[in-house]
């Protein structure tokens, strides 16, 4: 699969009477996006704000973050959850709107929704405090249960972003980069001298508002299976989940999988990049079993010199993590981890819930436990009443003025475990 | 007049009394450095003054750990110290513990900063390397010139107050305290980068070393389950209305201890769950889906054990630090034995 994926810089939003990009700004019309979200009769209003890097501004309790796109050939954005499922993705010309997010807040949907600070100490551990945020407050109906609100808040995001995403399909890319993989054997015959690298995406399929979707698949539903990599640049998996802030894998992040995107850097020079195994972090232990198996099934029938494995969540899905790890060198794939931690609040405990003596190289995201005071700001987009109970506060920790105390887990993102951010920790 | 005053604890060995035979020496102090701290007040400088030492028999010390610890407090106390240091005791095991004990001692008690060195496999470095700065040194006292700078350096850091860095650059034993740092490159190219060395064979710097983690045997099975009490432990967040115990919704501090007698089932208007990791809208709706009470109830009248006991023990399992997760077991597991619980439920979500 080839694409051809174009970037247009956005410097910044601006409210208009029309939605539109020019020299670098987007203009949106914020009845349009209005009306566009509360489409959905779950939703009883919507306010549109907007965010920039540097403002006194905090957003929370943040749901998901979406970076507008389109497809101009090969298929739709999004495929099985807004665009049709067929053809599939991956191939053609994709534009971005990088720089810039759609931001779903609201009330609460659980505890797992985080923060985001665009200025001040919290900004340098978010990576949506660096781009300009056009923000959904979503009301939703009362007495919604919570996976149908958390349904309508992904979808609110997703359908904003591919609106947006539209009104830019005639707008020359600033720059343009050619992604491409071939079908394995082609792709091995490639750079025949050079190691041949997989990479084991995780994703979030907990259950019980942790999931995600590829294609539109409820990963809950899959088994092990292979991914070209760029079908993850046109929305082949999106998130629907209220995992820990710090650890959520937004759409956005899917987006701009790190992983895959440094592998591509990497591709044709130290390394060959074969492509993505797709698998899972299910609860039930029959899952974890036949689905390590079979992860280490793939990467030897793919013929794997190594693999990066990234988890998203912590806790039970280190076991997956560890599982697959054991399972894939044992197989003959060498593994590299890439995780966050979390040694409590002195930084005293293990930072994983599970280990093997094959996980012997680990590249880590930081450790979610660390505090922080997060000052007041001069405007909350969303609203604070929750942030004791959210993940990383505590009973207490909020003040009169509006600061308060809590860990980095509160941020979105803060030590997402792929490896997207610069922080990382050691031992003292 | 030097600006910052220290404090030495050293053996009977080190201060000249003499070895083995003199180990059961009563602590003493005396004025000024003796023995190693003539070299460390040199190594310090006319900034430091070493105002005492005390001096303590390893043997004393291990057989009287609470008396000479409060004596030597109080010796040490007296000369309001700025830093307090004690060896280094290389190999020496008991002189190592003495160390270890007498640093955390003063620093919970007197609030100044503390600082021992050691030799790796010291049993005193296992025992205290979370809680202390310990200086790694050689086997022997033969490296006693190589460690004076290293602890002076430290010493010199600490009372000024400047910022302690990694262990590798100040030369003490990693404490296994984790923390953040921003680096160059992004998680995802550092990884990219070990995995290029490793399947080159060349070596590679994890950047977090696996722990051992504690293995716990499964208890032996229960003789008679007809005549056995019962509890529930759970980690699933299940508490009364009103979280009276203030339990976290995540990385939870404690754990609550709740009582069930004469209750047929768990009502939601009497229980909730404030688990940060689930979805609760069933939880909070029926709790008996977490503390399977309606259940165990109809169990126990058809006699298909003996009793149910009449406390529940609940924390948040989400997040949780393993030394809190580790805390919770020893003291919920006490409460158990104590209450003659032959069995438990363990309900995690």
């Amino acid at each position: 699969m080839k694409l051809e994926l174009g970037k247009i810089f956005i410097k910044d939003i601006q409210f208009d009477t029309k939605t539109f990009v020019s020299d670098g700004v987007l203009h949106v019309c914020s009845e349009d996006i209005k009306k566009l979200v509360l489409e959905d009769d779950k939703l009883k209003d919507c306010t549109v704000e907007i965010a920039r890097p540097g403002e006194s501004v905090r957003i929370t309790p943040v749901k998901d973050v979406i970076e507008p796109r389109v497809k101009i050939s090969g298929g739709e954005m999004f495929p099985g959850v807004i665009g049709k499922v067929s053809p599939q993705v991956g191939s053609g010309k994709t534009l971005a709107l990088d720089g810039c997010s759609v931001v779903t807040c609201g009330r609460i949907v659980g505890f797992q929704e985080g923060v985001i600070d665009m200025s001040g100490p919290a900004a340098p551990y978010c990576p949506f405090s660096k781009t300009s945020n056009l923000c959904l407050v979503l009301e939703p109906k009362e007495g919604l249960e919570t996976h149908v609100y958390e349904k309508a808040a992904r979808m609110a995001g997703l359908k904003t972003a591919d609106f947006i995403g539209r009104t830019a399909r005639d707008v020359k890319p600033d720059k343009t980069e050619v992604f491409e993989t071939k079908p394995l054997f082609e792709q091995a015959a490639q750079y025949p001298d050079l190691p041949k690298i997989g990479y084991i995406h995780m994703l979030q399929s907990q259950g019980l508002l942790h999931d995600t979707y590829y294609y539109g698949v409820d990963a809950k539903q899959i088994v092990p299976t292979y991914m070209y990599p760029t079908e993850i640049f046109d929305g082949a998996i999106v998130s629907g989940n209220c995992v820990a802030p710090c650890d959520k894998v937004t759409t956005y992040h899917h987006l701009h999988n790190p992983v895959i995107e440094d592998c591509y850097k990497h591709h044709g020079k130290d390394i060959n990049f074969m492509g993505v195994i797709l698998t899972n972090e299910n609860v039930f232990l029959a899952d974890k079993e036949r689905h390590s198996d079979m992860v280490a099934k793939l990467c030897s029938w793919m013929g794997l010199d190594g693999v990066l494995i990234t988890e998203e969540g912590y806790g039970n899905p280190d076991t997956d993590l560890m599982m697959n790890c054991k399972k894939v060198e044992r197989a003959g794939t060498k593994v590299v981890l890439i995780t966050d931690e979390f040694p409590g609040k002195d930084g005293k405990s293990h930072s994983l819930a599970d280990v093997c003596d094959e996980a012997n190289a680990l590249s880590s995201c930081g450790q979610g436990n660390a505090t922080l005071l997060f000052p007041a700001m001069d405007k909350i987009i969303g609203t604070q009443e929750f942030i004791e109970t959210q993940i990383g506060g505590w009973n207490g920790c909020k003040n009169s003025d509006g600061s308060f105390e809590a860990e980095l887990q509160i941020i979105i993102a803060s030590t997402i475990a792929n490896g997207f951010n610069k922080l990382a920790a050691r031992g003292y | 007049m030097a600006k910052y005053k220290i404090v030495h604890y050293i053996n009977q060995f080190f201060a000249g009394i003499g070895g083995e035979e003199k180990a059961d020496w009563e602590p003493e102090v005396r004025e000024g450095a003796v023995g190693p701290g003539l070299g460390l007040s040199a190594a310090l400088g006319s900034d430091y003054e070493i105002a005492a030492t005390v001096i303590c028999g390893d043997n004393y010390f291990g057989e009287n750990l609470d008396k000479a610890t409060d004596t030597l407090i109080a010796m040490i106390g007296k000369y309001k110290p700025d830093v307090f240091i004690a060896g280094p005791a290389f190999n020496a095991g008991r002189y190592g513990v003495a160390c270890g004990t007498i640093c955390k001692a003063v620093e919970e008690r007197l609030g100044i900063p503390v600082l021992t060195g050691m030799y790796e496999e010291n049993p005193g470095a296992d025992m205290f390397r979370k809680d202390l700065i310990i200086v790694r040194t050689p086997n022997s006292s033969a490296g006693m010139r190589k460690v004076l700078p290293v602890l002076a350096s430290l010493i010199r850091k600490m009372a000024e107050k400047q910022e302690i860095l990694g262990p590798d650059e100040e030369g003490y034993l990693e404490r296994g305290i984790r923390i953040n740092y921003f680096t160059e490159e992004r998680g995802s190219e550092r990884a990219i980068q070990m995995l290029v060395k490793k399947l080159k064979g060349e070596p590679f710097k994890t950047d977090l070393i696996m722990p051992k983690f504690d293995r716990v045997d499964p208890a032996a099975p229960i003789k008679d389950i007809r005549k056995a009490r019962i509890a529930v432990v759970t980690s699933g967040g299940i508490i009364p209305t009103g979280n009276p115990d203030h339990i976290e919704s995540s990385n939870a501090t404690k754990w609550g201890k709740y009582d069930l007698t004469g209750m047929d089932r768990m009502s939601p208007d009497d229980f909730t769950s404030i688990h940060g990791g689930y979805d609760r809208q069933f939880a909070i709706a029926n709790p008996n889906v977490v503390v399977p009470l309606d259940a165990l109830r109809e169990l126990e009248k058809a006699g298909e054990f003996g009793e149910l006991a009449n406390y529940f023990y609940t924390t948040t399992g989400t997040g949780t630090a393993t030394a809190s997760a580790a805390k919770f077991g020893t003291e919920i597991g006490k409460q158990l034995i104590d209450d003659h619980v032959d069995g438990v439920i363990l309900v995690s979500t």
